[in-house]
């Protein structure tokens, strides 16, 4: 592992989020800390209301921690105005969900640069980071289709190129393959694992443990608390010597 | 696991040696389920015993390694009955995770979610393992893919269930066990964990 990759992308410390106050305060998350370093893929899994999302949001800059600090790439969050917030997602942060939310009325190509030229990279610039971000993934041939035009494993692998496009380094995958089938969605999953491979940082956030498995480490949250983790797997070799009976 | 129907199925391809049937059988499994040479002469022997392979080779080196094993018509009809006959639920073996989380429930001083945990964290690593092999064995044979696939679903479903068993054991605490022998400690942290 090159130094590079032992640079935590996300950082999160002590993190706590509660709403509301007094008797009727729900706290979503409670003193958590994670880092996600440049090449490392790390699954979070829980039940319902854990804090999954909350910790998403939170890593993202979408919502504001109670106490305790989120840091992007050396940058932390709570000490940034609203423009700065506004300019790291833009420039530091990709996300993946569920349902794609690419927007209907652009291409697949126009989807991806539009976070570019949002931050002010020339059209055509932002146009070819597009087109190579699409390539990344492999679904140059559909640059021109509309998203009714694509299929649900095309539209989620233009959302991960959206979510990786130009120098974003941080991804956050939020049941990434939840409305795929099987295959389709083990298709997106290997993608992911490949970017993350290829230097990306990535959280996702599952309940399918067979997903979670494509990451370096999976940890477990309950009552917004991490419970368990399962630490990076350094071995492929110890199941290969089962009983033979 | 059917040695016999394996060795058979392999053989119905074309006749081979021993050592090359454990060899055959272990790629076409992906060395999931490996092998001793002693295993395959033992079913091999059975096998000839029972009228569904022929060996022939020179008897007079007295060597089992000489010889080559073939199926018969009789070893056809065997292995055509195996594909076609669903394998039984009821013949497989006892899940032992889930008597011991009924046993868990029953003894004095067991915390069933430790357990739950424990054994949760160390699927779900097995789960990791078999993923990365897969992302190894991508462009390797179909049956090793389709094996571990099956490892993969499997381990998946024990997640599964636990974390149901979790959800379930939080609505449904049972009424504490008198404890007439003292608390047994579940440690959370993995141990090496029985073989699969």
């Amino acid at each position: 592992m090159n130094a590079e990759r032992t640079v935590p992308v996300l950082q999160l410390r002590d993190l706590s989020r509660v709403h509301g106050s007094g008797e009727t305060a729900v706290h979503a998350l409670r003193g958590l800390s994670l880092s996600v370093s440049a090449g490392e893929l790390v699954a979070v899994m829980g039940p319902s209301g854990s804090g999954k999302s909350t910790l998403l949001a939170l890593a993202g800059g979408l919502d504001t921690a109670s106490s305790g600090e989120v840091l992007v790439q050396g940058a932390e969050l709570g000490a940034m105005s609203r423009r700065e917030l506004a300019k790291l997602r833009r420039r530091s942060v990709g996300y993946v969900f569920q349902d794609f939310n690419l927007l209907p009325a652009l291409t697949a190509a126009e989807n991806v640069s539009l976070p570019r030229e949002l931050d002010g990279t020339p059209a055509k610039a932002a146009r070819r980071e597009a087109l190579e971000a699409l390539a990344d993934v492999g679904v140059t041939d559909v640059a021109e289709r509309f998203p009714d035009a694509m299929s649900g494993g095309q539209q989620q692998r233009v959302a991960i190129a959206r979510a990786l496009v130009g120098p974003r380094r941080l991804l956050l995958a939020d049941e990434p393959t939840g409305a795929l089938d099987s295959d389709t969605g083990e298709a997106v999953l290997r993608l992911i694992r490949r970017r993350c491979d290829d230097g990306a940082a990535g959280l996702l956030v599952t309940h399918e443990a067979r997903h979670a498995a494509w990451a370096d480490r999976v940890v477990f949250l309950r009552d917004g608390a991490m419970i368990d983790d399962t630490g990076r797997v350094s071995t492929v070799d110890s199941l290969l010597t089962g009983d033979p009976a | 696991m059917s040695i016999r129907h394996g060795l058979l199925a392999l053989l119905h391809r074309q006749p081979m040696y021993g050592y090359q049937l454990r060899s055959e059988f272990e790629a076409t499994t992906g060395s999931t389920w490996p092998l001793n040479v002693g295993q395959v002469y033992t079913t091999l022997g059975r096998l000839e015993r029972d009228g569904c392979v022929s060996a022939n080779g020179d008897d007079s080196i007295g060597e089992d390694l000489q010889k080559t094993y073939a199926i018969t018509p009789a070893g056809r009809v065997e292995l055509e009955l195996w594909f076609s006959t669903p394998v039984s639920r009821a013949r497989r073996p006892r899940d032992e995770l889930a008597i011991k989380l009924a046993m868990a429930l029953v003894a004095p001083g067991v915390d069933v979610g430790a357990v739950v945990q424990a054994q949760r964290t160390d699927t779900l690593r097995a789960l990791q393992e078999y993923t990365r092999l897969k992302t190894r064995a991508e462009d390797g044979e179909l049956s090793w893919l389709l094996v571990l696939d099956a490892l993969i679903f499997a381990a998946e479903a024990e997640v599964r269930w636990l974390d149901h068993c979790e959800a379930r054991l939080a609505r449904h605490r049972p009424a504490a066990v008198t404890a007439a022998a003292p608390p047994v400690h579940v440690s959370t942290r993995v141990r090496k964990p029985v073989s699969r």
